[in-house]
């Protein structure tokens, strides 16, 4: 299991933070990703691998309205 | 000009006052008399203390409001006024967002201050003609145009013989009329409303400016409220300003080179990455509508639901189609965010312009939403052309399109009939009758259309009266709070955004605090004690865009790229590179060195002041901080079987085991829990806002702020009662 923004979310081997993007419909363009305290470049999000365990956090920079 | 001359009724001529600093240290006072013809002007002085406690903008229009009315004031008394003020950024050229003005005064709709917000010329020219505010006062014996020659130093009261006064034909022909030619149409900004004043309190007031590239005249609204019904009370049918001749340095700032610079740095932000961001300038704020459905925020059907299969027909794409494109956009000087769009060409499909082509101005994201969405229409073009006739006729496209959703439901769950409503079926998604109530509410047309038009807190109390509704189910339902109908967002799933809504001064107007992503997705605010001092700091950070003649959109609907990574939580929120501008360009403008903490406390002054203000018209306490059934969670089983596993988890996470239960005694359960944590939000943002427990400021806290005037005291004593106190 990972947290991604504090709340348990399933793992598999080789999950990628483009592929946990497109299955929480996290669809918003200006977002930070981190895993633990590094941030993931937005060019690396297909390859980044998310550990087991890791800290995921998924900002959404929209304070918007 | 197709209509009359008009006759001139009263004039006076003013010395000017030069800016100096962000401020001409003057007022302008315009007196309508009591319908007798008793027209009276005066420049009034800025005091010191107004400055420094009440900074400009919306902070002057309270103060001068709180001066002009007593406790028993009437938002149709002649006492009450109407003042439109900028601020002392406003009118900048150098950086983006600048031609932001408030206006200000008691409102039809929540019988309390309203202020709402327009940009465009209107505000800067006013401020260049010698005025840092006006006020309008009284009523008129006759229809009249009220007309400031900022050029000859005039003010000029004529009998309107305008014979349509409807917005776009009234500021058409005032452009023309004023101007000497077509390359002064530019030099004009007027305010007018529409028909709908007439017996709405959802009209607003329409801003004009004169789009040269187009050579056409296009609105922009301060919608909100009921301003433009408190104008067509006062038998104003427009006010005009008029200036010719300005530079970029009217605002005689302090020090222009540091403005020149942040502006610089932000036109190159936008240039370079708004396409990737928000896309303002080709899709304008509608680039939120599948964001929003995405995330299930988008309003369907009332706020029922939070997505919709057709989202496709009214995304960004679909809008950057119809709206023109690779055009400025022709709002105030130096915005190169440029987020006003329009649709060039709309024929016309109804109403009494049936079959002409027009400009629309938008719909922005609010307007697609309202006026598509909330009513369970996905089709653009009638979205395009209810956005038309909204402004056209003054009415306010959100209350419009709340307060028309909350009909429909009425209508669907059989409160109404087709008896009530004159023949219209109102169901969800009935494109001809939707757009027929629209126009039958503009002109007044029928009692129910009248009743509708004045608000769902004034129409469920109609419906219940006169076709026997049941009010208990209205007012679960009912997007509204404070007598304002909400804005277009669903709120549902976030606690924070509860009270971005519904523990607002004026109502669920989300210009305090979007807290939705912070809060529900992001999870950054996961405390009572997080979401009040997020319901703390937004809100006042927000208001201080509204004390200075600003647009907020420059601040953080474009970033700079390495924003969200570079600041974590909810520092990247606030957007410091930008906030750091503001700070700067203040004291370029006025001289004096502004802290964060001295931003948030011009603000805070002003926020307090604004809810003891409303203390004094009868509300401004805990009770009018009421949240509806709908804005918390699920009301009907359709809503809850359309996410039926997130609901059960809701549930659970609550400790409730959902197994055995009905559909209807989940939903009680969840409203239950969550009026519970309601009330816990409540007491958490009153007590960081150094409120008392029914929601009013504290002697400390005025004492804090150094707006502990005599009569805010003696008002504040009358109301604290020592068992309202938190107890440390």
């Amino acid at each position: 299991m990972i947290t991604v923004n504090g709340e348990l979310s399933p793992w598999r081997e080789g999950l990628t933070v483009q592929q946990l993007l497109d299955e929480k419909n996290f669809t918003f363009k200006m977002l930070a990703v981190w895993i633990g305290d590094n941030v993931v470049d937005k060019s690396r999000y297909s390859e980044a691998i998310i550990p087991d365990g890791a800290e995921v956090q998924v900002i959404h920079n929209i304070s918007g309205g | 000009m197709a209509n009359a001359p008009m006759k001139l009724l009263a004039e006076w001529s003013y010395e000017p006052s030069k800016i100096h600093r962000g401020y001409s240290r003057k007022t302008l006072y315009i007196g309508l008399g009591n319908k007798d013809g008793d027209y009276s002007f005066e420049q009034r002085p800025v005091s010191e203390d107004m400055i420094e406690k009440f900074t400009g903008g919306r902070g002057f229009g309270l103060k001068l409001l709180w001066d002009a009315v007593t406790e028993k004031t009437k938002w149709d008394d002649p006492e009450n006024e109407i003042v439109i003020a900028g601020g002392p950024f406003c009118g900048i050229t150098q950086y983006p967002g600048a031609g932001k003005c408030y206006s200000v005064f008691l409102s039809p709709a929540t019988k309390q201050t309203y202020n709402s917000n327009a940009g465009g010329y209107f505000a800067p020219f006013l401020k260049f003609s010698g005025f840092d505010a006006m006020e309008l006062q009284g009523k008129a014996d006759r229809p009249v145009v009220i007309f400031i020659d900022g050029d000859s130093y005039k003010v000029s009261i004529f009998e309107s013989t305008l014979e349509d006064i409807n917005a776009y034909a009234v500021s058409e022909e005032l452009h023309e009329y004023f101007a000497k030619d077509e390359a002064d149409k530019r030099t004009i900004s007027v305010i007018s409303s529409g028909i709908g004043a007439r017996t709405s309190y959802w009209a607003g007031m329409n801003f004009s400016f004169y789009d040269v590239r187009r050579k056409a005249v296009r609105l922009k609204q301060a919608g909100r409220g009921g301003g433009g019904t408190v104008l067509c009370d006062k038998n104003v049918v427009a006010m005009v300003v008029k200036r010719t001749h300005f530079t970029g340095l009217e605002n005689d700032p302090a020090d222009i080179g540091v403005i020149q610079r942040a502006g610089a740095s932000l036109h190159k932000r936008i240039h370079d990455l708004d396409d990737r961001q928000c896309k303002m300038r080709s899709a304008g704020t509608a680039h939120l509508t599948e964001i929003m459905d995405d995330y299930s925020l988008l309003p369907v059907n009332n706020y029922k639901f939070g997505r919709h299969k057709d989202i496709d027909n009214i995304s960004s794409e679909s809008y950057i189609k119809l709206f023109t494109q690779g055009m400025a956009d022709g709002c105030w000087y130096g915005c190169s965010l440029a987020c006003a769009k329009a649709v060039d060409h709309f024929p016309l499909q109804s109403g009494p312009w049936k079959g002409k082509e027009v400009i629309v101005d938008g719909p922005e994201y609010e307007t697609a939403a309202g006026l598509g969405s909330n009513l369970g229409i996905f089709d653009p073009l009638w979205t395009i052309e209810a956005n038309f006739y909204a402004d056209h006729y003054g009415l306010d496209t959100i209350s419009l399109g709340t307060g028309m959703a909350f009909v429909c439901e009425c209508f669907e769950l059989g409160l109404i009939n087709i008896e009530n409503t004159h023949g219209l079926d109102l169901n969800f998604g009935n494109k001809r009758d939707i757009m027929e109530l629209l126009h039958r509410i503009a002109h007044g047309a029928d009692e129910f259309a009248i009743a509708v038009g004045k608000g769902i807190e004034v129409a469920r109390e109609y419906f219940a009266e006169h076709y026997g509704a049941d009010m208990e189910t209205m007012k679960k339902i009912g997007m509204v709070c404070q007598g304002l109908e909400a804005s277009e967002y669903r709120c549902q799933e976030s606690i924070a955004q509860w009270g971005g809504y519904f523990l607002t001064l004026k109502g669920p107007q989300h210009d305090e605090a979007w807290l939705i992503f912070m809060d529900m997705v992001n999870k950054q605010l996961p405390t009572y004690e997080d979401k009040a001092e997020a319901l703390f700091f937004f809100p006042n950070f927000r208001l201080w865009f509204s004390l200075q003649g600003l647009c907020k959109l420059p601040w953080n609907d474009i970033e700079p790229a390495d924003n969200g990574v570079k600041y974590k939580g909810i520092e990247a929120a606030r957007v410091p590179e930008h906030l750091q501008n503001y700070l700067d360009i203040f004291e370029a403008i006025t001289g004096k060195h502004l802290s964060r903490d001295g931003m948030i406390e011009q603000s805070e002054r002003v926020y307090n002041f604004e809810r003891i203000f409303n203390l004094r018209m009868g509300k401004g306490t805990a009770k009018y901080h009421h949240a509806p059934d709908r804005g918390l969670g699920p009301v009907w089983e359709d809503e809850w079987n359309e996410r039926p596993e997130y609901f059960d988890g809701k549930l659970r996470e609550f400790g409730i085991e959902t197994e055995g239960l009905s559909v209807r005694e989940k939903i009680d359960l969840l409203q239950k829990r969550r009026r519970e944590q309601w009330e816990m939000l409540k007491m958490a943002v009153y007590k960081r806002r150094g409120w008392n427990k029914n929601g009013i400021p504290t002697l400390a806290t005025v004492r804090r702020l150094g707006i502990d005037y005599p009569e805010v005291v003696a008002l504040l004593e009358k109301h604290l009662k020592p068992e309202d106190e938190f107890e440390d």
